[in-house]
């Protein structure tokens, strides 16, 4: 391991990711929910696309095998780890508005640093420290919360979904900017404000192997896998590539 | 909020001030007036129109598919549906809908998501997110690539399972179906009415949707 971090309840973090990493995140129990968006590091006009990334695996959870894809059809990250086995890609992060509604109102003044963060001022911080805007808000991965649907469309926070030690591990496919909330989740019922911290660990990843199950999930895996490849053919030395 | 309000409008096409037929595969970018109906109509029926809405007086907020999701606490849109920007301002209500339910997850076919979904091959061919783009290039005022969150696909059947699946379904639009919406703050829609011929979602012959709007 390379690097280690731990995002207290209501904590934030983001930084760039260099390519062929693996980020292990991991929660110290149920409850815990990590909201987090995707970048291409240096060219952000390329980010996550919740809608491609569902669509072309026909999914509405992420787990292992899953990735998650650019819009521009490239793969940014995979997930080759997973002990939860869903993870919510649908549901938005927590507001201010819904924090204060939920929790009750705090504030600095009178609750020091063990005021409640909402997800919606963590990104804001974070997407303008990046040197991003406003606009560039957008659909998150909650990490280790489960929403249920019904066939009407209905959906229901899934409690107890997690438990202590449960991981999940990302692959990096790309150079990635990663913003992160440790804030609960949108629709968790709980009238506690969480207080589960999340590691994040970040070591080397092996090399793309030709039999790697995220690339075989399904052939719209393999082709925004070669579509991720082809594209570094532009800006890096072929022999530095995973798969020739 | 429940689903599959089916909900006809006392609006009568006639006394629209606006009537437009837009033919697949072309872009539409208009201002909504607070107050102001829209319809969308599908003539011919499992037609997609991908739709996105933006705050006319800060255009940087966005429709937001999660937010909207989230806060009614359903995948589907149908009558009574709040659609909200990434701020949470409510931007346009549905008051009207004869179909029942309306993809929010799906999103809008691109070049590069086509050739991930169908072949490499496919990179070369009419798609929605190229007529979002042209529309944003024509109208200038600083809207970019960055502005195209996931949009709404009006008429779209995309059911997702309880064990986390998700499909294209059949449509459950037909003939003269349509969404009526009210704005809540003066909106900009952005619309490609969906022109791809990879998805057998409109049977493979994409097809005009008619745009109507009254002032009140």
């Amino acid at each position: 391991m390379k690097w280690r971090h731990t995002l207290q309840a209501g904590g934030k973090w983001s930084g760039t990711i260099r390519k062929g990493s693996l980020i292990k995140l991991t929660t110290n129990g149920s409850g815990g929910n990590l909201a987090f968006m995707l970048f291409h590091a240096t060219q952000k006009e390329e980010r996550y696309s919740m809608p491609d990334t569902l669509k072309a695996q026909n999914t509405s959870k992420l787990t292992k095998g899953n990735v998650l894809m650019s819009d521009n059809g490239r793969v940014m990250a995979s997930i080759v780890e997973d002990t939860v086995g869903w993870h919510d890609p649908v549901s938005s992060y927590i507001t201010r508005k819904q924090t204060d509604k939920k929790y009750g109102e705090t504030s600095f003044q009178e609750h020091s640093n063990e005021w409640h963060r909402s997800g919606e001022e963590n990104f804001a911080i974070e997407l303008i420290r990046q040197g991003l805007e406003l606009r560039d808000m957008g659909p998150v991965v909650n990490v280790f919360s489960k929403v249920d649907y019904q066939t009407t469309g209905a959906m229901a926070f899934s409690t107890n979904h997690s438990k202590e030690g449960d991981y999940i591990v990302l692959r990096t496919e790309m150079d990635l900017l990663l913003l992160c909330s440790n804030t609960p989740h949108p629709l968790n019922p709980s009238k506690i404000y969480p207080s589960k911290f999340i590691h994040i660990e970040v070591s080397d990843a092996p090399p793309v192997a030709k039999n790697d199950r995220c690339v075989n999930h399904c052939e719209e895996n393999k082709r925004a896998f070669e579509n991720t490849w082809m594209f570094e053919l532009l800006t890096e030395k072929s022999e530095n590539l995973v798969l020739k | 909020m429940t689903t599959m309000q089916l909900t006809r409008s006392d609006r009568n096409p006639q006394t629209a001030f606006y009537d437009k037929t837009l033919p697949a595969g072309i872009g539409w970018m208009h201002d909504l007036k607070k107050g102001q109906a829209f319809r969308i109509v599908d003539l011919s029926g499992n037609q997609a129109a991908d739709t996105l809405l933006y705050d006319t007086k800060n255009p940087n907020d966005h429709y937001s598919a999660a937010r909207t999701i989230t806060e009614q606490k359903n995948l589907y849109l149908t009558t009574g549906s709040m659609l909200m920007a990434e701020s949470g301002k409510p931007l346009v209500k549905l008051t009207a809908d004869t179909v029942g339910r309306h993809d929010t997850l799906g999103g809008a076919c691109s070049s590069q998501s086509n050739t991930v979904r169908y072949a490499h091959e496919r990179a070369a061919m009419h798609n929605c997110r190229d007529t979002f783009m042209l529309e944003l290039a024509k109208r200038g005022e600083g809207y970019a690539k960055r502005d195209l969150a996931p949009n709404i696909n009006f008429f779209m059947n995309v059911p997702v399972t309880s064990e986390g699946g998700l499909s294209f379904a059949d449509g459950i639009s037909s003939p003269g179906a349509y969404v009526e919406m009210v704005a809540e703050t003066d909106t900009t829609v952005l619309i490609s009415n969906c022109p791809q011929l990879n998805n057998p979602c409109s049977g493979f012959n994409p097809t005009p949707i008619r745009l109507l709007i009254w002032n009140k």
